[in-house]
């Protein structure tokens, strides 16, 4: 693994032709496989049939991962209201949050979202497993599990992850079976957070902020495939866009390694 | 009559005067004040309960606040009355032996109260069975159920294997003018205590064991309860020395607890016999001692993070020190530790009002530290996506925080109407050890401890 966290397998140097069909096209959730080499002692469950960290297979089709651009971040929050549309969330809760920062040659967009760290301390503190690594490598959180005990929103170093005080929004169509992929409508007394509307793959969809951003600034992308897109269709291969651009990952040193990386634009001074 | 039994029957009236006068008007009075203040408290969980964590002032940033808080803060004191009562029984203190049951009974009542904080503050309590169905070994939040219930196991044994004989005491005694429930129940916990030899053997076996378990017992769970914190990144709270730092506060708040329990039932059942100034000096010792102990983490923690002064921790000691908080801080500072240091430092104050005083001083003062330690943390910004956000409790969360604290001298008060305020077992124990000591140095046999002063 590089400085970056790329697996090495991932760094394929001959780029491939790829289209967002190949990218995201129908394949459901891959059956788990393979465990992890390493098993932290935390992550282990009482309960196997949940998949977590410690069943999460590294054949699993896709291994989801997030690109943000920062040099194009306008500062709209097209993103954050989408994603709050579409998943019927209240106004305090931007799984997708956008805020303007002072850098030291003037100031910034940053948006934050969940960093779908491989190494959780989220999921590490969970009493009950109610959060869990899908085998794609994305965060979830079982609402029907979580008991509220707000542990996890003490844990998470990027203030990611957000507690259901209210009533939820309730959608007026047809959702009625809320699943951790998907959770809508939220549960109230429980924790959420950003799903990385994988759901969404599935149908040849990209989640919904990346769709939502005009400014081209958000990618979904697939660590298996080494691919990257956005809402306009920009295809990159991924390990070389990083490199190329320099990209970073948010609170490097806290070695959550997350799958979200930023590429920083003007006026960062890349301290975080 | 021989000097021994004459001061045996003098203590055991004074330890049945609870149980055997009838309740005057003060009693009454402070009866109906604190079950008001817990129906208060109880009306308003029953609210939280129907409309959800929204009534409380807790918001995203702030996702802990009074009820954490008063989780470590009522655990913290009950760790204080169970050391207190282990360690002067392991050291043999004779001096002991008419407060242990009143320590004992303040950390169980306190400890059940401060059991009750983690279920407040769930945001599903119905969903709490799934900590039973899918555990993780690896949470700290699992770590506190499973200490927290072991130490409420191991104090009610505690408290409940010395109040055996005094049980059985109360079978005898009572046995024309108690009730037939509570004859059943003295009848039920007394065990068939005959005070044989052997059964002495067997209960201070047991009892000496349990003295040495409930130490490191409630060291752990004190532990557990700071690695709630210590097990997170935040400022403040990213801390090798939290365990030991939470202990030690828990030991302080705790022996001032210990001496205002002390203070209130030596004034309302008059055991000025029995609880003399002694004990306030030598608890005030403790409290001094525990004070320095806690001031002394407390510069350490504080020296060497201000010193580097990162930046989030630079934010949150500005914010605590120098910034809204300051004045909640210095306060705790001056008045609840170097204020209770220095009354048992000076001799013209140690005496027993002053010392009460410096107690209480000592107990809201650690309150205030335990919300200084839960809320700025999470108030304080983690990253330049969030702002400092501020946190106000509701009436709600208020109210089940006085209730909480009107729930310990009420449980206090309705077990001491139903069992000995002071262990008479104990104060036997203690006081033939000390006719057996005379008798061999053989001088006339001195006076009960306790009595002498």
């Amino acid at each position: 693994m590089d400085e970056r966290g790329i697996e090495p397998a991932a760094r394929t140097p001959t780029p491939r032709p790829v289209s967002r069909r190949r990218l995201l096209g129908g394949v459901g959730v891959a059956a788990s496989a393979a465990a992890m080499s390493v098993i932290p002692l935390a992550s282990i469950t009482l309960d196997e049939q949940k998949p977590s960290a410690a069943t999460a297979a590294t054949t699993a089709k896709r291994q989801w991962a997030f690109v943000i651009d920062l040099r194009r971040c306008d500062g709209c929050k097209k993103c954050t209201e989408a994603c709050q549309k579409e998943h019927f969330l209240p106004k305090d809760h931007e799984w997708i949050r956008v805020v303007e920062i002072k850098g030291p040659q003037g100031s910034y967009f940053f948006p934050r979202i969940c960093q779908q760290c491989e190494n959780p301390p989220c999921l590490k503190v969970c009493p009950t497993a109610a959060t869990f690594k899908n085998p794609e490598g994305v965060i979830l959180v079982d609402q029907d599990r979580c008991i509220g005990c707000r542990m996890c929103m003490a844990a998470c170093p990027y203030e990611a992850r957000y507690f259901n005080y209210k009533d939820p929004i309730k959608p007026k169509g047809a959702f009625d079976n809320p699943m951790p992929e998907f959770p809508v409508p939220q549960q109230k007394g429980t924790v959420g957070k950003c799903v990385l509307c994988v759901h969404n793959a599935d149908k040849g969809k990209l989640p919904f902020c990346v769709d939502a951003c005009v400014m081209d600034a958000l990618y979904i992308a697939d660590l298996n495939s080494d691919v990257m897109t956005n809402a306009s269709g920009e295809t990159y291969q991924l390990s070389k866009y990083l490199h190329d651009n320099d990209a970073f990952r948010y609170k490097e040193e806290l070695n959550t390694s997350p799958r979200v990386w930023y590429v920083a634009g003007h006026a960062q001074d890349l301290d975080y | 009559m021989s000097s021994f039994a004459a001061t045996h029957a003098s203590y055991e009236e004074a330890a049945f005067r609870p149980v055997v006068q009838r309740p005057g008007l003060v009693w009454w009075g402070l009866f109906t004040v604190l079950s008001a203040a817990i129906v208060v408290g109880a009306v308003a969980y029953a609210y939280q309960l129907r409309e959800g964590l929204n009534v409380t002032g807790l918001n995203q940033r702030v996702s802990w606040g009074f009820y954490i808080s008063n989780l470590v803060f009522f655990i913290g004191i009950s760790y204080g009355g169970a050391i207190t009562s282990a360690i002067l029984r392991l050291t043999n203190a004779p001096w002991r032996a008419p407060l242990t049951r009143m320590a004992e009974g303040m950390a169980v009542a306190s400890l059940v109260v401060g059991a009750v904080f983690p279920i407040i503050d769930l945001g599903r309590p119905d969903h709490m069975y799934q900590l039973f169905v899918h555990g993780q070994v690896g949470s700290p939040v699992l770590w506190d159920v499973v200490a927290i219930s072991t130490y409420l196991v191991a104090s009610l044994v505690f408290i409940y294997l010395p109040l055996i004989p005094d049980i059985a005491l109360c079978r005898d005694r009572l046995a024309s003018s108690a009730g037939p429930v509570r004859r059943l129940l003295y009848r039920g916990l007394s065990l068939g205590w005959k005070g044989t030899g052997e059964q002495r053997r067997v209960l201070n076996m047991g009892m000496t064991v349990l003295a040495i378990l409930i130490i490191p017992l409630a060291v752990s769970v004190h532990s557990v309860l700071a690695w709630l914190f210590g097990v997170t990144v935040r400022p403040g709270w990213d801390s090798t020395i939290f365990a030991p730092y939470f202990v030690m506060g828990a030991m302080y708040s705790g022996v001032g607890s210990v001496i205002l329990v002390m203070a209130a039932f030596r004034w309302a059942y008059h055991l000025d016999a029995y609880i003399t100034p002694k004990h306030f000096r030598y608890l005030g010792y403790m409290l001094l001692v525990l004070g320095m102990g806690y001031l002394y983490f407390m510069v350490a923690e504080y020296l060497t993070e201000g010193y580097k002064l990162h930046q989030q921790t630079g934010d949150l000691l500005e914010l605590v020190m120098l910034g809204k908080l300051a004045s909640l801080f210095w306060l705790f500072v001056i008045g609840g530790l170097l204020l209770p240091i220095a009354v048992v430092a000076i001799p013209a104050t140690r005496t027993v009002p002053f010392i009460t005083l410096a107690a209480l001083a000592a107990v809201l003062g650690m309150w205030l530290k335990r919300f200084l330690i839960v809320v700025p943390s999470l108030a304080e910004s983690l990253s330049p996506t969030t702002k400092l956000t501020i946190y106000h409790p509701t009436w709600v969360e208020i109210s089940i925080t006085i209730a909480a604290a009107a729930a310990i001298p009420w449980l206090l008060m309705v077990f001491f109407r139903l069992f000995p305020i002071i262990s008479v077992f104990e104060m036997d124990e203690v006081a033939e050890a000390e006719e057996r000591k005379a008798e061999e140095l053989g001088a006339a046999p001195v006076q009960a401890m306790g009595v002498a002063q």
